[in-house]
């Protein structure tokens, strides 16, 4: 890391420190911080679906509509789809080359997680305002 | 230079030669684990479907929730779960391990190969005991 002068990154590209892929190392430390969000709240997932695995509708929605529950489930639910955005992107990149098939697959990775994730805090929404 | 050119002259596209890739290597636990660790995120990824299920059959109402019930609770939907269960449990560990090698730790031969089977075997047996004390709180066999 010497100040050479065959150095060609201009020192206001140094400043900003993005890198080749000009996005710099945000994904890498993101997907660190959800993964580490992402150990107790998938214990408490599996704490949730057990406790509710065998009972009936009635007391499913009661209990996943309940504050508690229903906040661990929301951050559950962001956290993971976030992690899970940039994690098929990492894949996607390093497997499909081809440019067309892999804006195809950036962009359904994308709706994908949309779709998913809008899918599961609008059902523990509903439950939780009733109607 | 000029070997480069009387080859393009000559018209005969020989392939460039590649570096060696993964099949020459002898398969190892830690570059099992490491490609073990992507699928079962990818894995994870598509079982999420399974979670939104759930939750919008719940919020939809009892026949919905009915439907769902059904499908978990046969032998194909038992085992998708046990398999998601473990995916998750193993994944989780996987991100641990991870998060050791972030700190520059677990880098020596005997520590990455421990931490490789400490990942394995800790991810089934945190299953079995997740899906021991399901059973045990179900009463059985639901």
């Amino acid at each position: 890391m010497s100040e050479g002068a065959n150095r060609i990154v201009t020192p206001m590209r140094r400043v900003r420190g993005l890198g080749a892929a000009r996005s710099g190392t945000g994904h890498f430390w993101h997907q660190r911080l959800t993964g580490v969000a992402g150990i107790p709240l998938s214990i408490a997932l599996i704490v949730i679906v057990m406790a509710l695995m065998g009972r009936n509708h009635a007391a499913v929605i009661q209990i996943l509509g309940s504050p508690i529950v229903a906040v661990i489930m929301l951050l559950f639910i962001l956290n993971t789809c976030y992690h899970m955005w940039i994690g098929m992107q990492e894949i996607i990149v390093d497997y499909v080359h081809e440019d067309k098939r892999k804006f195809m697959a950036l962009m359904g990775n994308t709706f994908f997680v949309f779709a998913v994730g809008f899918t599961c805090a609008f059902a523990i929404l509903k439950l939780s305002f009733g109607v | 230079m000029a070997e480069l050119e009387a080859q393009g002259a000559a018209g005969a596209r020989r392939p460039r030669p590649l570096s060696p890739h993964l099949q020459i290597y002898k398969p190892m636990l830690t570059m099992t684990m490491s490609i073990v660790h992507r699928i079962t995120g990818a894995a994870l990824y598509f079982g999420m479907l399974l979670l939104a299920w759930w939750l919008i059959a719940a919020a939809s109402g009892p026949n919905a929730y009915a439907t769902f019930q059904a499908f978990i609770g046969s032998f194909i939907g038992e085992l998708i779960l046990f398999g998601y269960t473990w995916a998750l449990v193993h994944h989780m560990f996987g991100g641990i391990r991870h998060l050791i090698f972030d700190t520059l730790h677990g880098f020596e031969p005997a520590e990455r190969e421990m931490l490789a089977l400490t990942n394995l075997i800790g991810s089934i047996a945190v299953t079995l005991a997740i899906w021991g004390i399901g059973y045990l709180m179900a009463g059985g066999a639901r």
